[in-house]
């Protein structure tokens, strides 16, 4: 059993007669990239700064690498690097310079020699004098990934890094996560509210709403228990409607545009039913499967 | 790990531009003051003493350095506090309405440490704008109007110092100066640990200022037990060294109650500042 990094028992945070976040439990491995989801308001950055001793927790228990926050903040913080909503620098400072003051704070030796490592990292060189003021919204969130990184933590919180940033951004905070994971080895929580985010970067996974864990579990196998479109084309969709109709239910077909069915099925049917066509000699040329993620999610959510 | 953090306060305010702005203000206001006395000043000085003059006969030069620098620090005592909270208001306040102060509490150093980091810095700031107004004041005072014995009008007659007997009452009346400076730098960042938006401390301190004074200056018997324990009552208490004899028990009085007033506000600021939900 990998050891345990995060271990969230019970935890709650009422501000006044609001509920924040309501009895959140869960644990994160180490090598995880675990994903934190939920819809705006869920309680994902509530819980992420009850982990970081930003708030105090209503109830509950918080364990970092094995030892409770509240007793041991200053060794426990100094192994975490995390962006919380956003990155907020010193406009009026340099993207170097607002380096050196987080890494002067942040519990190690860290060299100018790897500030400049960490700027190249995250695609910044040429940019390193230049006042944070002057950075777009994107530059902003890469500078947030190189300080989080520049004490070369052994977890990683990253609070929706990809609020606000347009598709290329996305991508190029994406593969960075990917690289901290892979290259690096970090354990990472990435908190999110799309789910299809987290799906291409998350081994494990929690869903909140209202402040309320509802499902969580390795990120493939809750997936895959959900139905898929999956669409099969072939030379006589007719006959291939009638089988499956017969075989499963007419309930699991879709719309069915020239010789391409649209079906509403669980992942572990796609080769029954191909062996189903081939048995009955329908020819199929090719099957796409795509997850009705937003579905999925606002399923889970809204139950 | 604290001295880092102090180190980091001082990069930020030397990098804020609002932290030139009372440097800049007391050159100004210097320039002006020293600019007028030297056109019209001894026209000044003789509307001061006019009431002396049927009974004394005063030679050599009065309208020296010494007097220049008295009469600034005397009419720019009020307007240094604002300068002082403009900087030291927004020292928590400020950063947590940019964002900062999130990012800063997620390291490992202690909300009390890097409290006090700030605490430091804004009282090394407070003494740099102090000083910078003794080097205008007695520095360009006596470049501009040179050396001479210093004429101190009081309430219940006039006092001359010796040329050679001032610059130690100077730099004591400073030090006093400087303790009054830094209780209204801790008040201001005792308030500024309350709220996320950085004008509200700078703006409730010098409502508090306002207030306090007028209270002090108020002669109503009412106010009499009130007004020795106002920190405000002691900010003047610099020019007791200009006094002969110097009162050293209303010295001590009032280094006493603004240290009492330091202590006591920086300890609610810790407390409130350890509980804070960092939630900018």
């Amino acid at each position: 059993m990998p050891e345990k990094i995060i271990e969230l028992n019970h935890l709650s945070k009422h501000f006044g007669k609001i509920r924040a976040v309501e009895d959140v439990s869960f644990d994160v491995y180490k090598g995880d990239v675990f994903g934190f989801l939920g819809p705006n308001g869920a309680g994902k950055s509530t819980t992420i700064r009850a982990m970081l001793s930003l708030i105090t927790p209503t109830s509950g228990e918080i364990k970092l690498f094995g030892k409770h926050l509240h007793a041991n903040r200053k060794s426990i913080l100094s192994k975490i690097g995390c962006i919380v909503e956003k990155p907020d620098f010193y406009n009026y400072l340099s993207a170097e310079k607002n380096l050196e003051i987080f890494a002067r704070i942040s519990g190690s030796d860290v060299s100018r020699l790897r500030i400049h490592e960490m700027i190249d990292f995250v695609g910044l060189k040429g940019r390193e004098k230049d006042k944070v003021g002057s950075f777009s919204h994107g530059m902003k969130q890469r500078l947030g990934i190189a300080q989080t990184i520049l004490h070369d933590p052994d977890l990683i919180i990253l609070d929706e890094p990809n609020t606000g940033l347009d598709p290329q951004g996305s991508i190029s905070i994406r593969n960075l996560i990917l690289q901290l994971k892979n290259e690096r080895n970090k354990t990472i929580l990435l908190s999110s509210h799309i789910l299809s985010e987290i799906e291409l970067i998350a081994n494990r996974m929690v869903i909140i709403a209202k402040g309320k864990s509802i499902v969580q579990g390795n990120v493939s196998e809750l997936l895959n228990e959900q139905d898929l479109i999956v669409s099969f084309e072939v030379d006589q969709p007719e006959k291939a409607v009638q089988i499956i109709s017969e075989k499963l239910s007419p309930s699991v077909i879709g719309k069915t545009e020239n010789n391409t069915l649209q079906l509403n099925i669980a992942y572990q049917l796609i080769p029954r039913i191909n062996q189903w066509l081939a048995e009955n000699g329908i020819q199929v040329f090719g099957i796409d499967s795509k997850r009705k993620l937003e579905d999925y999610f606002i399923k889970l959510v809204s139950n | 790990m604290f001295w880092k953090s102090t180190y980091n306060e001082f990069i930020k305010i030397a990098a804020k531009p609002r932290s030139y702005i009372g440097l800049a203000a007391i050159t100004v206001l210097v320039s002006v003051i020293l600019f007028a006395m030297k056109v019209d000043g001894l026209a000044y000085i003789s509307f001061i003493t006019a009431s002396f003059e049927q009974t004394l006969s005063f030679q050599g030069n009065v309208l020296n350095g010494n007097l220049m620098a008295f009469i600034v620090l005397q009419t720019l005592i009020i307007q240094v506090p604002l300068l002082v909270a403009l900087v030291t208001g927004d020292l928590v306040s400020g950063e947590a309405a940019m964002g900062s102060l999130r990012m800063l509490a997620t390291k490992p150093i202690s909300r009390t440490k890097l409290l006090l980091s700030k605490f430091l810095a804004g009282n090394a700031y407070t003494l740099i704008i102090l000083l910078w107004l003794g080097v205008m004041a007695i520095g360009f005072g006596r470049i501009l109007f040179g050396n001479g014995d210093l004429m101190v009008l009081k309430s219940d007659g006039l006092i001359i110092l010796k040329s050679n007997d001032v610059m130690w009452r100077f730099f004591s009346g400073f030090v006093i100066a400087y303790l009054a400076l830094v209780t209204i730098a801790t008040l201001s960042i005792t308030l500024s640990c309350f709220t996320d938006n950085s004008i509200g401390p700078i703006v409730t301190t010098m409502a508090i200022i306002i207030l306090f004074t007028i209270i002090g200056t108020l002669d109503v018997p009412v106010f009499d037990h009130v007004r020795p324990l106002l920190f405000t009552t002691h900010m003047a208490s610099w020019r007791s060294f200009f006094y002969d004899p110097i009162p050293k028990q209303e010295i001590i009085n009032s280094v006493i109650v603004l240290l009492v007033h330091i202590a006591g506000l920086l300890g609610i600021a810790l407390y409130k500042f350890n509980k804070k939900d960092i939630l900018s």
